[in-house]
């Protein structure tokens, strides 16, 4: 295959597998964050 | 000399603009008035347009060196070159001898008009014949010397300042609120991204370089400072054109987006009401998320820390709720000077004799494509969405996981409300563009960081 078209889809298969990678990470930590991070009720005197 | 004569002359020199002028010139400057028009009457990104449009204007006013970098300095009699006197990379005074040339047997000196630094020697070697206004040396001037907007665009566009100061004014007016309550439409925002990617192919298979086709594909990012940050850095030839697109399009998104969102999807799926908003985003979690997300994204790409650090800066003064001032600046005038002066550098780069190329024309058409293609493939993924959800999301939700804030996710609100008057996607939709914010900088600085490991750039 033309050396510019291995460049083009392996960019395109880094590039996008990543994004979706880092994304997927973020989401994760995310939910965590709200979960760790949730407004505690107020204690009842 | 006469009084005549006198008077002859200084009239002269009122008109050089004139005799200079290019019908290249003519046309940029009509591009220029256009765009003027496009954005006071139709009200396309009219923060951008006008800057942009006026300088295209004050770049194509011949003799006015708005945009003077480098002199060159030309034979002013016809000879034989007798000697080059000058290197690549010596520094030359004013009226010091650059060459000598042998006139009918007399030799000549041609000296150089301004001091500055020699880039390039344009002629060939001595003993090559030479005609007269040939260019022989190419001088760089001292940069006090520069044009007023070759100034903007060195200090601002080369620097890539000016796009990631956008990105703190982008980061401070940002809401990420309904993103959080359902982190899930982050997704979108990676899916939106595909144009991008496909574009670049196509690009490739047209003949482009590969850093060309790179700073083309980057248009679908539909997102300005990210595609001045990449194309200033890979192909500053093309700034112009792909900036002009990527911001022509973004404000076309009203226009372009819905034709592909029809066409993929039927009325049923175009009705389907989403209603679960997320549960609640405590504010610390809004405080904490963009040191995630810089850490996160920084870390997995850390050549596009410019622009995911300023955008997620921005953010972070907004949610800190301690510098209000910091956050004014940022959403204001920072946002509102350096939109000024980035519009004016873009603009500038329009010089008609450089920019009316076939290549423009096809890097307009490839833009439109991007754009096109992240609507389509937003959708595409909205539907897989709609399948594993079992039709609890409304596939015209991933068209908003592009950059184009707020007005994707407005197109998407005024979709789904003509097919049902009762569905109300706008919080959604706000989630996904959001998204597509992060989105578009992770996946152009995913790019950029495997362009580098790839040993391209």
């Amino acid at each position: 295959m033309d050396e510019k078209y291995v460049f083009g889809l392996t960019l395109t298969v880094v590039g996008m597998g990543t994004t979706f990678i880092s994304i997927g990470l973020l989401i994760l930590l995310t939910e965590i964050l709200k979960k760790v991070l949730a407004a505690k009720p107020a204690k009842k005197e | 000399m006469t009084v005549g004569e006198t008077f002859l002359k200084a009239l002269e020199g009122l008109t050089v603009g004139f005799q200079m002028m290019t019908p290249q010139n003519v046309v940029i400057l009509i591009v220029g008035i256009v765009l003027i028009y496009l954005a006071i009457k139709k009200g396309f990104e009219p923060l951008l347009l006008i800057p942009i449009g006026f300088g295209a204007i004050l770049a194509n006013i011949p003799a006015a060196h708005m945009m003077d970098k480098d002199v060159s300095v030309v034979c002013v009699e016809t000879g034989k070159l007798e000697t080059l006197d000058v290197k690549v990379g010596q520094v030359v005074g004013v009226d010091q001898t650059l060459c000598r040339v042998n006139v009918g047997g007399v030799v000549k000196d041609v000296k150089a008009s301004e001091a500055g630094k020699v880039i390039k020697i344009i002629s060939a070697k001595p003993g090559d014949q030479v005609n007269v206004g040939a260019e022989v040396v190419l001088v760089e001037k001292d940069y006090r010397k520069w044009g007023l907007l070759r100034v903007f665009h060195e200090t601002g566009i080369s620097t890539e300042v000016f796009p990631c100061l956008i990105f703190v004014g982008i980061g401070a007016m940002t809401d990420f609120g309904p993103l959080l309550a359902r982190p899930v439409l982050l997704l979108f925002g990676a899916a939106g991204q595909f144009g991008i990617f496909l574009t670049l192919l196509l690009a490739l298979s047209m003949g482009f370089s590969k850093l060309h086709s790179v700073a083309i594909g980057v248009i679908g990012a539909c997102d300005g400072p990210t595609a001045i940050f990449v194309t200033s850095r890979y192909a500053p030839e093309l700034l112009a054109a792909v900036s002009i697109a990527a911001y022509s399009y973004m404000s076309m998104v009203p226009i372009l987006q819905p034709p592909v969102m029809r066409l993929l999807t039927s009325k049923k799926e175009r009705a389907i009401k989403m209603t679960s908003t997320g549960t609640a985003v405590p504010q610390a979690v809004k405080i904490v998320f963009p040191i995630v997300v810089t850490l996160v994204t920084c870390l997995i790409a850390p050549i596009g820390a410019p622009l995911m650090g300023m955008l997620m800066l921005g953010n972070f003064l907004r949610e800190s709720g301690v510098v209000g001032r910091l956050v004014a600046a940022s959403q204001n005038e920072i946002a509102n000077v350096v939109t000024l002066l980035l519009g004016l550098s873009i603009g500038a780069t329009m010089d008609g004799n450089v920019f009316l190329t076939t290549t423009t024309l096809i890097i307009f058409g490839l833009g439109l494509i991007a754009i096109l293609l992240d609507t389509a493939a937003g959708v595409m993924f909205g539907k897989l969405m709609m399948v594993l959800t079992r039709g609890k999301v409304n596939p015209l939700i991933g068209a908003a996981g592009i950059s184009a804030f707020p007005m994707s996710a407005r197109v998407v609100q005024a979709e789904g409300q003509r097919e049902n008057p009762q569905n109300f996607l706008l919080m959604h939709a706000m989630g996904a563009n959001t998204g597509g914010q992060i989105g578009s900088v992770m996946a152009a600085a995913v790019m950029l960081s495997a362009l580098k490991t790839m040993g391209v750039a």
